[in-house]
């Protein structure tokens, strides 16, 4: 029974597989007959062969590394800023009630845009980067945090006033542990926008890791190195993306 | 959430102005007074600390020169002249010509918009599809998910090879981003319509158009609204980091073209106006989709 369960989930899987490998071999086969130019699209064949090249003289593990630690200082920023907002606006009725749209409102407007005033700020730097990833992820971080405090069953905020727990127990006991996994979505939300705009902004403004990997290679027109490259990025931040959300189910198992 | 509260609290006492409407007021002024000292405090530094003032000014420029610059950018017409370019008995006249804000920004709200439409309909088209069918749900579905949230202006070098440095690459740009979340919120919709209202279709015997154009889409308005807002907020984001990066036209030229004047005011100007526009299609959209 569960053999046939496994098989039942391998054959789609399998499929999309092998759709996607003849889609590559597809266009490798269209750029030989010369149906698609090889200047536009290199062969499938080569930017897989360029990868090693690209990791060894590109220093791709450094640059990796760049953006991992951008990635990183951000990330902290974002959980501590973060949480304590949604902290405040929490705690705070009033607070809460004048500011809860704006941020709302805030988390919909392009404030990646601003990364040239980062710029005068910070110059061209890590901490550029580091600050506008900061600054465009911090919207969902407390509006989570916010939902996760506010949605405590109250049942488990009376037992803890049945003990007679001091405010603060009750919040470090009851509330934190309770909300923690909305907390986490949260940070992670604002964890993929934060790598996003950092890709994003190394990109743009041609410093740093990754994004400045691709933004050479192509300013090089080396293509294949270039695919490889974006290859690279997509990669990584998919492996994120996978890492966290395993995390995440890991903090709520029910779901 | 917050609506509610002001509800209860304005019939519980109704005051003139209520505690809320106090606060972000007080907020407001704060946040603009700490501006204008800051401005004020950098130009008194001129003379002591000049990189500290020089920084200043541009951070936190004085907000009657924001002010200017934002009457700059919302009454400023367009400039039109024509110009004798001739040498000899050889005649050329051409048109020399400043577009306005206007003209930026309806060139970036078509990108957005095409964008949005091609992306949207591609969407949904994919995302019927697999919502439809769990096989190529449990097929490709994992791929959609994993590339939707990954960034996509690292493709911007390939759109532009592709699609060349005009507004083209843009809309590409835009129409990449979008794609995505529409993909998943309509996927996840089909999943949701009621088996009955399928039931009902195929007892009609309507084949596939039929139950898409009658049964799926009419069910679905909900999430694929929903999605088609998610997607044009990435979409704007992501037409406008390409118009950074590169372009002639589009409010992401502005910016940048303001910061490579270093006419600081002025990109604030165009980033008011633009977080205004943005937040207010957003609202709309949300309006819309919510009715």
């Amino acid at each position: 029974m569960s053999a046939r369960g496994i098989k039942g989930q391998a054959v789609p899987v399998l499929f999309g597989l092998a759709c996607l490998a003849a889609f590559f071999i597809l266009i490798e086969f269209l750029i030989n007959i010369g149906k698609i130019n090889r200047f536009i699209v290199p062969l499938p064949s080569d930017v897989v062969k360029s990868f090693a090249r690209v990791a060894v003289e590109e220093d791709l593990l450094n640059r990796f590394l760049l953006t991992a630690y951008e990635a990183l200082m951000a990330t902290l920023l974002l959980s501590v800023a973060g949480i304590s907002l949604g902290v405040l606006l929490h705690r705070v009725r009033l607070i809460r009630l004048a500011t809860e749209t704006w941020i709302a409102a805030l988390a919909s407007a392009p404030l990646v845009l601003m990364y040239p005033l980062f710029l005068v700020m910070f110059g061209r730097s890590a901490w550029t980067i580091i600050m506008i990833a900061f600054v465009s992820a911090l919207p969902p971080v407390i509006l989570k945090t916010l939902e996760g405090l506010s949605a405590t069953r109250p049942v488990l905020i009376n037992v803890g006033r049945s003990f007679k727990l001091t405010p603060s127990q009750l919040y470090w006991k009851i509330l934190f542990p309770a909300a923690l996994p909305t907390i986490f979505v949260g940070v992670r939300l604002g964890m993929i926008f934060a790598l996003i705009n950092i890709v994003g902004v190394e990109f743009l403004i041609n410093f740093g890791g990754l994004g400045q990997l691709v933004n050479e290679l192509s300013e090089r027109y080396d293509w294949p190195g270039a695919y490889a490259a974006i290859g690279f990025v997509i990669l990584v931040s998919v492996m994120f993306f996978m890492g966290t959300e395993r995390i995440e189910r890991w903090l709520r198992p029910g779901t | 959430m917050a609506q509610a509260g002001h509800l209860t609290q304005s019939r519980a006492a109704a005051p003139l102005v209520s505690a809320v409407t106090w606060l972000r007021i007080g907020i407001i002024a704060a946040a603009l007074l700490t501006w204008q000292a800051a401005a004020l405090w950098g130009a008194s530094l001129s003379k002591i600390n000049p990189a500290l003032s020089t920084l200043l000014s541009k951070v936190t420029p004085s907000l009657l020169v924001v002010a200017e610059s934002l009457a700059e950018v919302l009454f400023h017409p367009d400039l039109k002249w024509p110009i004798d370019l001739g040498i000899g008995s050889w005649r050329f006249t051409q048109e020399l010509w400043i577009p306005s804000f206007y003209w930026h920004l309806y060139v970036t709200a078509a990108e957005v918009v095409v964008a949005t439409i091609i992306g949207g309909l591609a969407g949904i088209a994919v995302g019927i599809a697999l919502g439809a069918k769990p096989f190529l749900s449990r097929a490709f579905e994992r791929y959609f998910y994993y590339l939707g949230p990954t960034p996509k202006v690292v493709f911007f070098p390939i759109l532009i090879l592709w699609f060349g440095v005009g507004p083209e690459s843009k809309i590409a740009m835009g129409t990449l981003s979008c794609f995505f979340p529409i993909v998943l919120s309509v996927a996840a919709g089909m999943r949701q319509i009621d088996g009955v209202l399928i039931r009902v279709g195929r007892s009609f015997r309507l084949n596939s158009w039929q139950m898409v154009t009658k049964i799926y889409l009419p069910a679905m308005r909900q999430p694929i609204l929903n999605g088609v807002r998610l997607g044009m907020g990435v979409a704007l984001i992501g037409t406008l980091l390409a118009e950074t990066r590169l372009s002639n036209k589009g409010i992401g030229f502005m910016v940048t073209d303001a910061y490579n004047t270093f006419d600081m005011p002025r990109m604030y100007a165009v980033l008011v106006v633009l977080f205004a526009v943005a937040i207010g299609a957003n609202a709309l959209v949300a309006r819309v989709s919510r009715r």
